[in-house]
């Protein structure tokens, strides 16, 4: 009877402490954050004290520019990061896909941007920008050309946290299709070779078309985490010159501790992560059918 | 290894390589240079190479641990020091108590059958979705007005557990689920209960997936900045913290902080270079299947 109990217990007792945690560290927040955007809530007091507003915080995020134009740099980001860093990412790894010494080190040396602190990526990419003792401003000069605003122009500003971010994630993207492309079937690129396909139709009409499912989940990956970028942001330009890259995320940030619109700032934090519960949604749905077709697959062949 | 051959490829192709290996490298490499570089060198308009290379700047930031005075420092300034001491803290405690009950979790949903499972499971992938910047607002209203924890290491460590907990026990899931139930069997035929099973059993089968997961964990907490900056008081900042407050001022001392970036890169190179295997393991599990 004991041994029974226990065994009946254990898989809850292996998940107690997890579930503990976040339930009140992650789960709780989060519903205190939706229960807050309805309120209008400053720092200094108890969220007992604040006044309920309804959906006031809302409609005054839709009516203020400012958060128009944060959530537009912010789509504008992700869109232009994720496109380029999938067609470098895919296009390395399509190239570097050979049996070459040193592989490995390559791989290696190619996560280190990933690894490091997002700070400390942002603290290079203002060094090298700094308009005098920037390596980039400094080559420029030393050619006998002006140097460029890169990040007291909004529009210089824009591009150069897109390329600081297309630096440090498109190993990443890389990583994933190398890995994608080396568990091909071989056979079926022998059978294309025998045919007489040349290297870009083995690339359009084979490896393309099989790596696809990786691809995809890698894209929404990719897309998800370019909406959770803060940090380099935050120390290369801290959202500016005027609000040219303050990303959604940077918004939240300061509508909370410079403005001290707690209300406003979860109302922000609510939209952001119902934009990220779609993306998920999708990336988990693609998922589930992309099981179902190969088990589907898998049945047909065994009848067969 | 020295059997395998390898195919011959052209020049242009090699030279590709290198490119990339410098525009991947380059900024941590000039990283490392101007920390090692007095202000003066730093400003000067003439070439980069040529410097005497100096630990003064890392003298500068870690005062506080030496055993004698740097003789160009004044006054020792305490800051980064602590914050070290802190970081070092907040990321071994945070990573070791996520890894225990991650993997103890990882392990009910992967092998007992019981309702909810499926439920549990697309529950940690969305949670591992939710960016800090959510969870600023109610952690810092929670943590500072019901817990009363804001301000402490412990309140730090808690959000940063929360917070690895999903990634962690997603991708032990795929680990445990290769270890052979067999093998489990055969120990409980012996008599060994659940929790001996676990320990003895399953947990030295899975090492190569506890240390992808503790790297990523260490390496989160360790570099996180903005849960940090919302909670940390004077005694508990961490080092991203300390980066961003000194950047905040006009004159920008480019030397200490490369170094303190230098300092705070270290561990997480440290990591790639012992461990890139896993590292990818880790970062492909899920994406690419096999």
């Amino acid at each position: 009877m004991s041994i029974a109990s226990t065994n009946r217990l254990t898989p809850y007792l292996f998940l107690a402490p997890a579930g503990l945690v976040l339930a009140f560290a992650l789960f709780y927040p989060i519903c205190y954050m939706i229960y807050a955007s309805f309120l209008d809530w400053n720092p200094s007091q108890r969220i007992g004290e604040a006044d309920f507003v309804g959906l006031r915080n809302y409609f005054k995020l839709f009516g203020d520019d400012a958060f128009r134009e944060s959530m537009g740099v912010t789509l504008k980001f992700a869109a232009v990061v994720v496109t380029i860093e999938m067609f470098l990412g895919v296009g390395l790894a399509l190239l570097l896909d050979r049996n070459i010494r040193g592989m490995s080190v390559l791989r290696t040396l190619f996560i280190l941007p990933m690894m490091i602190a997002p700070i400390v990526v942002g603290l290079m990419w203002r060094y090298m920008y700094h308009p005098t003792v920037g390596i980039f401003n400094k080559t420029l000069k030393s050619w006998g050309y002006e140097g460029i605003p890169w990040l007291s122009d909004g529009s210089w500003a824009f591009a150069s946290v897109v390329i600081a971010d297309v630096w440090q994630w498109t190993p990443f993207i890389f990583i994933l299709s190398l890995a994608a492309l080396q568990s091909l079937p071989s056979s079926a690129l022998e059978a294309s070779k025998i045919d007489g396909a040349t290297g870009w139709q083995q690339i359009i009409y084979i490896k393309l078309p099989l790596m696809l499912p990786v691809l995809i989940v890698t894209l929404l990956l990719r897309l998800i985490d370019s909406f959770k970028v803060l940090e380099v942001i935050l120390v290369m330009t801290n959202g500016g010159p005027g609000l040219s890259t303050e990303i959604l995320s940077l918004r939240i940030n300061r509508t909370a501790s410079e403005f001290r619109e707690l209300g406003e700032a979860a109302a922000m934090s609510n939209l952001l992560l119902i934009v990220l519960l779609i993306l998920t949604f999708t990336m988990f749905i693609y998922n589930k059918a992309q099981e179902v077709r190969a088990a589907r697959m898998r049945a047909a062949e065994e009848e067969a | 290894m020295s059997t395998q051959t390898y195919d011959r490829q052209n020049p242009a192709f090699y030279a590709l390589l290198i490119a990339l290996v410098v525009m991947a490298i380059g900024p941590i490499y000039l990283m490392l240079v101007t920390s090692l570089k007095l202000n003066v060198d730093i400003m000067s308009d003439s070439s980069s190479l040529l410097f005497m290379p100096t630990l003064r700047n890392y003298e500068t930031a870690l005062c506080d641990f030496l055993w004698y005075e740097p003789e160009h420092l004044r006054r020792c300034d305490p800051t980064f020091g602590r914050a070290l001491t802190n970081s070092l803290i907040i990321g071994l405690v945070s990573t070791a108590i996520t890894l225990v009950i991650g993997t103890m979790a990882a392990y009910a949903l992967v092998r007992f059958r019981f309702m909810g499972r499926d439920v549990v499971s697309i529950w940690t992938l969305m949670m591992r979705m939710v960016p800090p910047a959510v969870l600023l607002v109610p952690v810092f209203g929670i943590w500072t007005f019901q817990f009363g924890i804001d301000g402490t290491r412990g309140g730090i460590i808690l959000v940063y557990v929360a917070l690895n907990l999903p990634f962690v026990i997603w991708i032990l899931q795929s680990f445990i689920v290769q270890v052979p139930i067999q093998l489990e069997e055969a120990a409980r035929m012996d008599g060994a209960g659940p929790f001996q099973v676990f320990f003895l059993v399953v947990l030295p089968l899975i090492k190569p997936g506890i240390a992808a997961a503790s790297i990523f964990t260490f390496r989160v907490a360790w570099n996180e900045f903005l849960l940090a900056n919302a909670l940390a008081d004077r005694n508990s900042r961490t080092v991203p913290v300390t980066i961003v407050n000194s950047l905040t001022e006009f004159d920008i001392d480019w030397g200490v902080i490369m170094a303190t970036g230098m300092l705070l890169a270290i561990p997480p190179i440290i990591f790639t270079f012992v461990a890139s295997r896993q590292i990818i393991t880790g970062m492909t599990a899920g994406a690419v299947k096999g």
